[in-house]
């Protein structure tokens, strides 16, 4: 069975429910502590599957997950761009996403290109939401038909199957000049659909991928549609709908099936 | 390199939104000034003490304090862009989590220890320096906690802990007469009567010296109303209606003039219902009244606890940091019931004046705002739940503008444990383990201070029992703690609540004695007196009670998680007292018995004459006609949306949400309860709800039952077990010095028993909160309405079977289940317009009520019902209009004549009725198997866009209804 690792630390809350949406999916999770990992980077190695956890890291002192990306960004990024390298997926929801931005691994090199030796800055930002208030609901979402992402890749959702919920504070992704380099390189995992864009990022961005489609940020939480009574409007679906998988669980079952060919390979 | 402060700046790049800017200014304008800022710019400040060359500073500042992305920097203070400037920095001392995240920052960046301080700059366009002073007074801070400068600040250094320690004393109390122990009761904030004094005094002339400080506080805080509840627990002589048919109840004395007399009014009453039901078959109550939460069973593995806490005081005074520790501290009982349970979500009820009716400058002395203080309250619960990542899904807010100078915050919080770890208690030779935030001056005399009343200069005497929480200080306790506990390493465990370390080792040691060395305490600055660490209050930390041999393991936990550990003494005395030291001195012995079984009993006279609350005010406004009222009844605060409240919570962190607190195809709909599945691969669920009735103020035992009856009834209608319902009890009074105050009391807590007793519901926790009043600089006390909060826990055997009350398809048959009756008393549409007929307050009946809701919870069970809505705030025409609006649906109502005038049909707010949504196809079985249960058809869903009576002609658009609702909260 393939295993993952939840990276946990101060502030950092959503990792169990991540750890089981992964068991759901058919793997094993370990929570990690951070001061562990920081301490041993090799321990990475040990796993199929990584998981950036959403919260509040260090209480999103400064802004959101800056503070625990200024400890990890030296240390542990030749960690995480190695596990990619070996083929390693790599999901980084809400605080995930806004540390993975921090650390260079999204939205990492162009397609064709290979990853720098440290972290390279950042080239996208998720920012206050537009509000500037947090905000809990659920969001209609797309997935762009030529995404290369390999946990949202052929998940053909729409109207009530296509949703995700949102819950955040820090969310409106913001980007300099990349928002035309993703969308040509099908960078883009998942956009908020029809007008429901709820903290007014760029382009109805929800979350990008590297290139290799291994590493997906975004800021809605799969991890929290893993079951049909987790969706807002369960009690008006129809009874057939109840016997599809969920769209959050569907995208952690294409990692983990990724992941299981690639310990197969091995 | 000399040790300077230096000034780093962080604001959005020019071409970047200033979402926190426009917040500012939005919440500027809400202040009705005469000008109001065109636009305001916001900039992050930190203040960084240490020895760092520029060059560091620089590197700090662009990779840690700003984003290249979205950001600029400006190290220094960039020159004012706008008319006019201000600066709000937190006062020295109060708690600052940014800066402490910062400075462990900078420590793993550059290896430099820093002392760091955050503050926010704002520039404000189209202001005066006088205008936007009083906008800063007035929305951007509070000077309780902040000051506000008009000038970028910068200190040439920061300041450091204050006064020294003064050499602990005896206090000579000795020869004091009773007018001078009452003085030195008040003037020492020790809160206590003068019989309280007076046994103080006798106990230290029987010992032959006088106490010396530290243990008169310790008295002081054991003794507390808030940490002993001596009016619930006293004895009560109580005259008025309905005594003699409280004879048979445990502990109640009926005298020969028609009074009774009742032994401790909370074991007599509300605890005693709960000895009954268990002696009566209720077998899955597990912990009550005994620890910090009542327990019950989830099912065969699983317990769960809840409990919940007001924090009204601190919250009138800087309401963002008072609720944000009153949730921060129901939290900790979780974590320090039995062994320690994991927290799943918490809840929050707010009562506060009307926002609309008193103009900003025209408040009582001493009062803030009540838009201000709702909005921060808010944001306070917000930060704190949402950063523990507890969801946090039910709650309520009242409105009545005797909260003014006193709003109320209750907050609630559920956890899970393992059934088998539901108690622990310290053995002798254990360690008085501290886990978690370092002591510091913030929070001294919290329970003494909670225990009076306010008056407008309690600002300035009691800021010191104001804090700001750190909800991830306590997160990484909460870990940490679970860990332990999983690994068996601790005995006890508690938290440290009101009176710090002096209640929680009082407490744990009270068996065993206990022995505290108070220099071991980590201390967040120098110079706090022993006394003061004894007494603090300062947020997050928990007290442990550790075998020797677990300690190492204990400190690995702990240094993983970056939890500060502190071993403060060991439990278990020769004659079980209470020795405090500090180094080598010994500054106090207690004698375990006198602490807290010294508290002398008194006698309390309580009365109650039918009415003497007062009435309801009504406008006295002709009547409206009934779209009119429907319409004005949706726009009534208590009633309107709460969705700008409930969206800033995070209610589906940990994943297990299966019921939101607003549900519908749009998202809109008032859920009943909230549903969550706590155990992941189990169906079976948690519902969670409240009840609040205060309408019915004019007579507690009404206003009681009715609370206990739409607890029920919220929980049923989103498919609970009514017969698997534990409550919870939270009474805010104002003082009960006053007889009648305690006639209401008497009369509520009988009511409970009555209550929990008929609907089987078992009381397994609770809490008061008395003396809330406010006392204006004229001398005249606002008294809050007595207010009684009841909170539910209900077991859904599988979730799948929920139900949401968005009206689900048209066709489907609207049903009333219940009787409603003619009385309109203590009803919202009696407060906005008059009773329009009869005022008398409408009853629970003890026998129908229960039956009621057994039945239609079977009938949810069966998967008879397409959805559910408790009919109460409002009446029947409001929970219908809001069934249809939440499913955009429109419906078509026929009420039935049953006696009573249509005024009353639609608008009384009688108890134990539920509206429910059937299938045309289900109707007979429905209504067969209600038998005489009394039920009616009311109504039929369609897909039109409108509300119609036909019979009133009444005819609106449900748009226009929606709109009323949804607007006047929608800040």
């Amino acid at each position: 069975m393939p295993s993952a690792l939840i990276l946990t630390t101060s502030g950092i809350n959503c990792d169990r429910e991540l750890a089981t949406a992964f068991e759901m999916a058919g793997a094993d999770a370990e929570l990690v502590h951070l001061n562990r990992l920081l301490a041993e980077p090799r321990l990475l190695n040990r796993f199929d599957l990584i998981g950036l956890p959403g919260g509040f890291s260090y209480g999103d002192a400064v802004s959101a997950g800056r503070v625990a990306a200024a400890l990890m960004r030296e240390t542990l990024y030749p960690a995480f761009v190695s596990a990619i390298e070996r083929g390693v997926p790599i999901i980084a929801p809400c605080n995930g996403f806004q540390i993975a931005v921090q650390i260079g691994l999204l939205p990492g090199p162009a397609p064709g290109e290979s990853w720098p030796s440290t972290a390279p800055a950042p080239s996208v930002a998720l920012a206050p939401n537009h509000t500037a208030r947090f905000v809990d609901r659920w969001c209609a979402i797309e997935i762009p038909d030529e995404t290369r992402c390999i946990w949202t890749q052929g998940l053909d959702a729409a109207g009530e199957r296509a949703v995700l919920p949102v819950a955040h504070g820090e969310g409106r992704f913001v980007a300099d000049d990349a928002v035309q380099r993703l969308a040509a390189g099908g960078q883009i995992a998942v956009r908020y659909h029809g007008n429901d864009n709820p903290n007014g990022s760029t382009g109805d961005i929800a979350g990008i991928c590297d290139a290799s489609g291994l590493v997906l940020g975004l800021m809605p939480h799969p991890e929290r549609f893993t079951r049909w009574t987790h969706h807002p409007r369960w009690t008006r679906l129809e009874a057939s709908i109840l016997q599809e998988t969920p769209l959050g669980l569907a995208m952690f079952r294409n990692a983990v099936t990724r992941a299981r060919r690639q310990v197969a390979a091995v | 390199m000399p040790i300077v402060v230096h000034r780093v700046e962080v604001r959005p790049r020019p071409d970047e939104l200033d979402p926190r800017g426009d917040a500012a200014r939005r919440d500027a304008e809400s202040l009705g000034l005469p000008r109001t800022p065109s636009r305001i710019e916001t900039a992050a400040v930190y203040l960084i003490e240490g020895e760092l060359s520029e060059q560091q500073v620089q590197r700090v500042a662009g990779v840690l304090l700003a984003d290249p992305v979205m950001e600029v920097v400006t190290v220094g203070a960039a020159p004012p862009v706008a008319d006019a400037l201000i600066e709000v920095h937190p006062l020295p001392g109060v708690m600052d989590p940014d800066a402490e995240a910062v400075e462990s920052a900078v420590r793993a960046m550059l290896g430099i220890e820093v002392r760091v301080r955050t503050a926010r700059r704002f520039d404000l366009h189209g202001v005066d320096a006088a205008t936007a002073r009083r906008v800063a007074e007035e929305s951007l801070a509070n000077p309780v906690i902040h000051a506000i400068h008009d000038t970028p600040y910068r200190p040439e250094s920061f300041a450091t802990g204050g006064r020294l320690p003064p050499r602990p004393s005896a206090v000579v109390i000795e020869d004091m007469d009773d007018a001078t122990l009452a003085r030195l009761s008040r003037d020492a904030h020790l809160f206590l009567s003068v019989p309280e004094m007076k046994a103080v005094q006798a106990e230290y002339r029987l010992l032959g010296r006088d106490p010396t400080e530290i243990e008169l506080e310790t008295i002081a805080q054991t003794w507390s109303e808030h940490c002993v509840h001596k009016t619930l627990k006293a004895t009560i002589s109580y005259r008025g209606p309905d005594a003699s048919s409280w004879a048979g109840r445990p502990g109640h004395e009926p005298g020969p003039d028609g009074s009774i007399t009742i032994h401790n009014l909370l074991r007599s009453t509300i605890a005693a219902a709960t000895e009954k039901l268990i002696a009566d078959g209720i077998d899955w109550c597990l912990s009550v009244f005994v620890d910090n939460a009542g327990v019950i069973a989830f099912d065969d593995d699983q317990a769960i606890c809840f409990k919940v806490e007001t924090h009204n005081h601190p919250s009138a005074l800087e309401p963002y940091g008072g609720a944000a520790t009153g949730i921060g501290g129901c939290i900790r009982d979780i974590i320090g019931t039995g062994l320690g349970a994991r927290p799943i979500a918490s809840t929050d009820v707010f009562c506060v004046a009307h926002p609309d009716r008193w103009k900003h400058g025209e408040l009582p002395s001493g009062c803030l705002h009540p838009r201000r203080i709702l909005t921060q309250i808010v944001a306070g619960v917000r930060d704190y739940g949402n950063r523990m990542g507890i969801p946090t899904l039910n709650g309520a807010v009242w409105f009545d503008d005797d909260y003014v100078g006193n709003p109320l915050v209750y907050c609630g919080c559920v956890g899970i444990m393992p059934q088998e770890m539901v108690s622990g208690e310290p053995i002798t030779g254990d360690r008085i383990v501290v886990l978690g935030g370092r002591t510091g001056r913030d929070g001294i005399h919290g329970a003494t201070f909670s225990s009076s009343e306010l008056t407008g200069t309690h600002a300035d005497e009691f800021s010191h029992a104001v804090q700001i929480g750190n909800a991830v200080t306590e997160k990484k306790l909460l870990e940490a703690i679970i860990e332990a506990r999983d690994e068996g390493l601790y005995h006890a465990i508690t938290d440290c609540g009101a009176g710090g370390f002096s209640s929680a080792v009082g407490e744990m040691g009270q068996c065993l004695g206990a022995e505290v060395r108070l220099e071991r305490a980590p201390l967040k600055y120098a110079g706090l007196s022993p006394t003061e660490i004894w007494i603090s209050e300062a947020q997050e930390r928990m007290v442990l009670a550790v075998p020797p041999e677990s300690i190492e393991r204990l400190g690995a936990i702990c240094r993983l998680h970056e939890v500060e550990m502190c071993e403060l003494g060991h439990f278990g005395t020769d004659d079980q007292a209470l020795i405090i030291r500090h180094g080598h001195q010994e500054i106090g012995r207690l004698s375990m018995e006198f602490l807290h079984e010294g508290l002398p009993k008194t006698t309390r006279e309580a009365v109650w004459l039918r009415g003497s609350a007062g009435r309801g005010r009504g406008s006295g406004k002709a009547t409206p006609e009934l779209g009119e009222a429907l319409r004005g009844l949706l726009s009534h605060p208590n009633i309107a949306s709460k969705r700008w409240i409930i969206r800033q919570y995070d209610h589906e962190v940990q994943g297990a949400s299966v019921v939101k607190p607003l549900v519908g195809p749009d998202g809109e709909g008032p859920s009943d309860a909230a549903v969550i599945q706590p155990v992941p691969g189990s169906t079976r669920g948690l519902a969670i709800a409240n009840g609040l009735a205060t309408g019915l103020r004019a007579d507690p035992y009404v206003m009681t039952l009715a609370a206990i009856d739409e607890c029920v009834r919220n929980l049923v209608c989103v498919g609970a077990d009514p017969s698997r319902i534990a409550v919870l009890d939270n009474f805010c009074w104002p003082s009960c010095h006053e007889p009648k105050r305690l006639g209401e009391l008497v009369r509520a807590a009988e009511a409970c028993y009555d209550g929990a007793i008929a609907y089987r519901t078992p009381f397994i926790s609770g809490k008061d909160s008395l003396n809330n009043q406010f006392t204006t600089d004229d001398g005249t006390t606002i008294e809050i309405p007595p207010t009684l909060l009841i909170s539910g826990l209900g077991i859904v055997t599988d979730v799948g079977r929920c139900i949401t009350m968005d009206a689900k398809a048209p066709g489907h048959r609207l049903l009333l289940v219940g009787t409603t009756g003619g009385d309109m008393g203590g009803s919202h549409y009696e407060m906005l317009y008059g009773a329009g007929g009869d005022a008398a307050l409408p009853r629970v009946d003890l026998e129908s009520g229960p039956n009621i809701a057994r039945a239609v919870a079977e009938l949810i069970a069966a998967g008879l019902v397409r959805s559910a809505h408790d009919c109460s705030d409002g009446g029947l025409l409001v929970a219908a209009t809001e069934m249809a609006m939440a499913g955009n649906l429109g419906l078509e109502l026929d009420i039935p004549d049953d006696g009573a005038s249509l005024l009353a049909r639609c608008f009384s707010e009688a108890p134990s009725r539920y509206l429910l949504e059937v299938a045309p196809a289900s109707l007979d079985t429905v209504q067969a198997s209600l038998g005489t249960i009394p039920h009616t058809v009311i109504g039929t869903f369609n897909e039109s866009t409108c509300l119609t009576l036909p019979a009133a002609a009444l005819d609106i658009p449900i748009a226009d209804l929606l709109t009323a609702w949804l607007h006047p909260l929608d800040w």
